[in-house]
């Protein structure tokens, strides 16, 4: 576990009910960390996504953000999202799916769209401002989708399968556009996956959810090297 | 064991008396639907004439009086009726107008107000229109009072009811060109206008309007069969307008001896002595018992209107349209 | 492949037939009254004055019930509260409620002797009236805010989960929800709810009969029937009848444009969404407890007012709710026959096709049952005595009406079968009467169940066509309650709504249930 003060979020002794399901997690993420987050399907990927990003409140235990609780409301914790799908919304065009991101309103000041449009441009959309979601590509929508979050600039992006859909060479793409608007906001991630490659692509850590119970971060390789026996369960036998 | 000799026997004498009504001729005869109700003449009539004329007696209710005109002209001559009863003295025009009716002269003491003489049709019996109220409230003496008031009533559908009609024909009588204002006037103080008679009746008594356009001989039914006396009716300066209500024979009957029986029978003592006292109307041959006490009495010729058919009939297109008019506002 | 040469004909054949039918219905039975009534009639100053108020009294039934719905639906969506799977459910009822049951249900709370006139006497205020437009307005939105509040739900939970949360997680308040969410849903359900209400409130019959309050409150509807019952005036029956047609296959065009709303029942259980449901709480608990005690408390006035008189009922009533009974299962029966063959027959077409036939059956909404039933009655009329056909007739008329609502459901739900397991069948060689009998009839069987409930119940409580053909002994149930509230017996109408509404409620039970089988509903 790589502890330190560089953690800023951090989930303590927390417990999330979702119907009958319970998720229990407690560990911290630190400063710049990319984590991803593996394990089988209803182990509660989703749940501690959910959690993190405030439409589920823990039942025991706080979230944590730089010591201080979160916000109650989704919107003022300091994090982006990025679905499977359903991230843009289809009456607004490019520009304003972009725009959202700053101001739901969609009312930018002067420095806002040149911001916004900067976003576009470094994500190779330039000339699609003015199209609609339906004319795009899925991986024209996922730079979209990248764009928006590099116009908000948040610490903390969470990631739920945004690039499952897509082609092997797309998704590579993705994840080195991702990467780089890592590098250039500086946030922490979380991106749950199905594909342990894509795993190991993206994430120095990996958190495994499994029967309920979200593992403390651990280091990538040693975390495949040594498989605890739910993940050993869950990968099978590809190296 | 009991139970199945029972219901055997039933059954047997359900089959006897089936047998038996197979071999009796049917006199089908169309009236009114108040006409037939349980409290009306019907059930009365029905008993009083298979009695005498060992056959058998359906009345059928086809709506008001003007929708029963209506249904022979849709039946034509291929209708199952032998006899119309209910149709009055403005829908005889139009009635003889459709060659569906056979000249039948039935010769009677007429008590009828400007007697009796029309070849086709036989009167059965007769009253004045008025506006029916509740005793107590705030009296209206004449059209312009009411329409000017703000009492709420309830009137019929002209094209579909009797008296319907007769209260078109009444403003006209009372009014001739001016009858268009007073329904323009009256428009705001019509609750809702009603296909028949029974139900903008009953509506009244439910309490949904402060006044009925019924008959001057409404209140005596409250009297005399409820011991009620709070209904009383408005007394109109301009007078009332009268309703003959007549019956007559199609020329399609499959049983032409029968229907005149009939026919004779309705101005006879047995049914006129019926009519009084349960459709609350004058008989067009006084019984021998008299009229009972409470009922009203018969106004002056100057204050009883009517128009003849052949004028009912010239002047019912023209006055529709004006109650159309007003009324659609 | 797709069949022999002989079942390509047999399926156009049989296609072409009910489409044929369906138009000559419509149009047939027009030219008829036409026809005996010697040509087209000349129409009237009143007549005018009525087609104005039919399109004026639709429009503003049709914008006042989607208005008010959009606030209830959104409440809806998001609030959980006892009951309100309960409520949702009602809120299908109205729609195959007997029209004639609502009407005495709002005359008992809005009339002038009804709950709220009672209220206001109390408190020396003047008694309520609603004959004339008001009550027909309120009748239509008595009817139609339920189903407008449907449909809206509907687009509710077509919204994906993931906008609702990544809506939050920009931070939108109220507004900008409305912007990125509701507005872009309402706009595509909208205008084919406003469309499809329109219709209805269009060809409104009973309402303006039972309410109508006179010339002023007449329908087009209304005025055919008086035309022909009332004088006879066949001429002026048929020109009405074309103008009838006319106005509503004009708005049905319309329909052809804009998105119909489904008529089904999709789960509508789970909440769509939790977004500023603390927050308007308060407001949104207002909206839900006056739709639902406007929907509530008519219908208790008469289950309050009719349960009791039930036993005292007079033996009639028994023989007309068999009468009744006999009507809506022949009904349904045609109907079901009729558009689950026009749907498979068009099974194999190509989507514009099926799209053509689902815009026709559409186009039967706005045939006036009165002209149809006219027109029968008319044609049979020289040949046999129609009183004596009035069962049969009134059971296809009904049939051919429930038709639009019928198909509607079908054949989506027949076009899914085919699209999801039509390569199955190919690629197994699957012979057509296996085909049918083990893999589409029992995927059928629940959009089966439960349109022939839907059809089962309209017809149940149905009062257009035997109107017309209404002979004083011929006896279903709302013909009776119709008498009832004629001689304003109101007790014994409600007691006689009541044993209409349980059996056409067990009616439509038993069909849904029947075709949902042993799944969970």
């Amino acid at each position: 576990m790589i502890a330190g003060d560089e953690d800023i979020l951090n989930l303590k002794q927390t417990c999330f009910r979702q119907g009958k399901f319970a998720l229990t997690a407690n560990f911290e993420v630190s400063k710049g960390a990319r984590i991803a987050i593996i394990g089988p399907s209803g182990g509660g990927k989703s749940t501690l996504l959910h959690g993190i990003s405030g439409f589920l409140k823990p039942t025991t235990g706080q979230v944590l953000w730089e010591g201080e609780p979160m916000s109650d409301h989704p919107g003022e914790r300091p994090l982006s999202i990025l679905f499977q799908d359903h991230n843009l919304f289809p009456h607004l065009c490019v520009a304003d799916n972009i725009a959202v991101g700053i101001n739901p309103n969609m009312r930018l000041s002067e420095e806002q769209i040149l911001l916004a449009k900067n976003a576009l441009d470094q994500v190779g959309l330039s000339e699609k401002a003015a199209d609609f979601p339906r004319d795009l590509s899925g991986g024209q929508r996922g730079r979209v989708g990248l764009a928006r979050i590099l116009l908000r600039k948040r610490p903390l992006i969470l990631l739920d399968e945004p690039f499952s859909a897509l082609g092997p060479a797309l998704k590579d793409e993705m994840l080195e556009l991702l990467s780089q608007i890592l590098d250039l906001t500086e946030a922490s991630a979380l991106m749950v996956t199905h594909d342990t490659n894509d795993a190991i692509r993206f994430g120095d850590q990996a958190i495994l959810v499994a029967e309920g119970l979200a593992h403390e971060p651990q280091e990538i390789q040693s975390l495949f090297s040594n498989p605890p026996p739910a993940l050993k369960e869950y990968i099978g036998d590809r190296a | 064991m009991e139970i199945y000799m029972r219901s055997l026997s039933l059954f047997a004498g359900l089959f006897l008396t089936s047998a038996a009504v197979a071999d009796t001729p049917v006199l089908t005869v169309y009236t009114y639907d108040s006409f037939i109700s349980d409290w009306g003449p019907g059930p009365a009539v029905e008993a009083a004439f298979e009695a005498q004329c060992s056959c058998d007696l359906q009345m059928i209710g086809a709506g008001d009086g003007a929708e029963l005109l209506s249904r022979v002209k849709l039946e034509g001559t291929r209708s199952e009726a032998d006899i119309i009863l209910g149709l009055d003295t403005n829908l005889m025009a139009d009635a003889m107008k459709t060659d569906l009716f056979e000249p039948v002269s039935i010769v009677a003491d007429y008590a009828v107000p400007n007697g009796w003489n029309n070849k086709f049709f036989t009167p059965f019996d007769w009253g004045y229109f008025a506006f029916v109220q509740n005793v107590g409230l705030e009296t209206v003496s004449n059209f312009r009072e009411l329409a000017d008031s703000d009492l709420k009533i309830v009137i019929q559908d002209p094209r579909s009811s009797t008296p319907g009609l007769g209260l078109l024909m009444w403003v006209k009588a009372a009014y001739g060109a001016d009858a268009k204002k007073i329904w323009n006037d009256l428009n705001d103080n019509i609750v809702t206008v009603t296909a028949g008679w029974s139900e903008a009746y009953g509506m009244f008594l439910e309490g949904e309007a402060d006044m009925v356009l019924s008959y001057t001989t409404s209140p005596a039914y409250h009297i005399i069969a409820e011991q009620d006396n709070s209904k009383t009716f408005a007394a109109f300066d301009e007078g009332h307008y009268m309703q003959v209500e007549v019956a007559g024979k199609l020329r399609s009957t499959d049983q032409p001896i029968l229907a005149d029986q009939f026919l004779k029978f309705m101005v006879s003592d047995v049914f006129q002595d019926i009519i009084p006292t349960t459709n609350w109307m004058f008989p067009a041959v006084t019984p021998t018992g008299g009229l009972p006490d409470g009922f009203p009495k018969a106004l002056s010729t100057k204050k009883s209107l009517i128009f003849s058919p052949s004028d009912a009939a010239l002047l019912r297109e023209d006055a529709l349209l004006e109650w159309q008019a007003a009324l659609s506002q | 492949m797709a069949g022999s040469v002989i079942a390509i004909s047999l399926r156009l054949i049989f296609g072409g037939a009910v489409i044929t039918a369906l138009l000559t219905f419509s149009f047939g039975t027009a030219a008829v009254v036409a026809l005996r009534g010697h040509g087209f009639g000349p129409l009237l100053p009143t007549d005018l004055s009525a087609i104005r108020f039919t399109l004026w009294q639709a429009l503003v039934s049709a914008f006042l019930s989607v208005s008010v719905a959009i606030p209830v639906a959104r409440a809806l969506s998001r609030q959980s509260f006892f009951g309100r799977r309960a409520l949702i459910t009602l809120l299908g009822a109205p729609f195959i409620l007997p029209v004639l049951v609502g009407v005495l249900g709002l005359l008992s709370v809005f009339g002038r002797s009804g709950w709220i006139s009672e209220l206001l006497l109390f408190f020396g205020l003047g008694r309520l009236s609603i004959y004339g437009a008001s009550g027909v307005i309120l009748a239509h939105v008595f009817f139609n805010l339920p189903l407008a509040t449907r449909f809206i739900l509907q687009g509710w939970s077509g919204v994906p989960a993931e906008r609702f949360r990544l809506t939050d997680s920009l931070g939108a308040n109220s507004w900008s929800r409305f912007l990125l969410i509701e507005w872009p849903m309402l706009r595509g359900v909208l205008p084919g709810a406003f469309v499809l209400i329109f219709l209805l409130c269009l060809t409104s019959f009973t309402v303006a009969l039972a309410v109508g309050g006179g010339p002023k409150g007449t329908t087009i509807e209304l005025a055919i029937y008086q035309a022909f019952r009332f004088e006879f005036n066949l001429g002026k029956a048929a020109s009405l009848a074309t103008i009838q047609f006319g106005l509503c296959g004009i708005v049905a065009l319309l329909a052809f444009l804009v998105p119909l709303p489904k008529v089904g029942d999709i789960g509508l259980d789970r909440l769509a969404h939790q977004f500023g449901a603390r927050k308007h709480r308060r407001l949104d608990i207002i909206w839900i407890s006056g739709a639902a005690g406007f929907l509530i408390l008519p219908l208790s006035a008469i289950l309050f007012r009719g349960l009791g008189g039930i036993l005292s009922l007079p033996g009639q009533v028994f023989s007309a709710s068999i009468t009744s009974l006999l009507i809506a299962l022949i009904s349904t029966g045609v109907c079901i026959f009729l558009a689950l063959g026009l749907s498979l027959s068009i099974a194999y077409s190509r989507l514009n096709t099926q799209k053509i036939v689902e815009g026709i059956s559409v186009l039967g909404l706005s045939t006036s049952p009165l002209v149809v039933g006219t027109g029968l009655f008319l044609m049979i009329f020289p040949f046999v005595n129609p009183a004596s056909l009035a069962i049969p007739v009134t059971a296809f008329v009904n049939a051919m009406m429930a038709m639009p609502f019928a198909l509607r459901v079908l054949i989506p739900a027949v076009r899914d079968i085919y699209n999801e397991y039509l390569h199955l069948r190919l690629s197994l060689n699957m012979g057509r009467g296996i085909w049918l009998m083990r893999i589409v009839f029992p995927r059928l069987r629940r959009p089966v169940g439960f349109s022939a409930g839907l059809v089962a119940a309209l017809s149940m409580g149905d009062f257009g066509v035997i109107a017309l053909f209404a002979s004083p002994d011929l006896q279903t149930l709302p013909l009776i309650l119709y008498r009832l509230m004629g001689s304003y017996q109101m007790d014994q109408a409600a007691a006689v709504s009541v044993v209409l509404v349980a059996q056409s409620l067990f009616l439509f039970w038993i069909f849904d249930r029947g075709g949902r089988g042993h799944t969970e509903s």
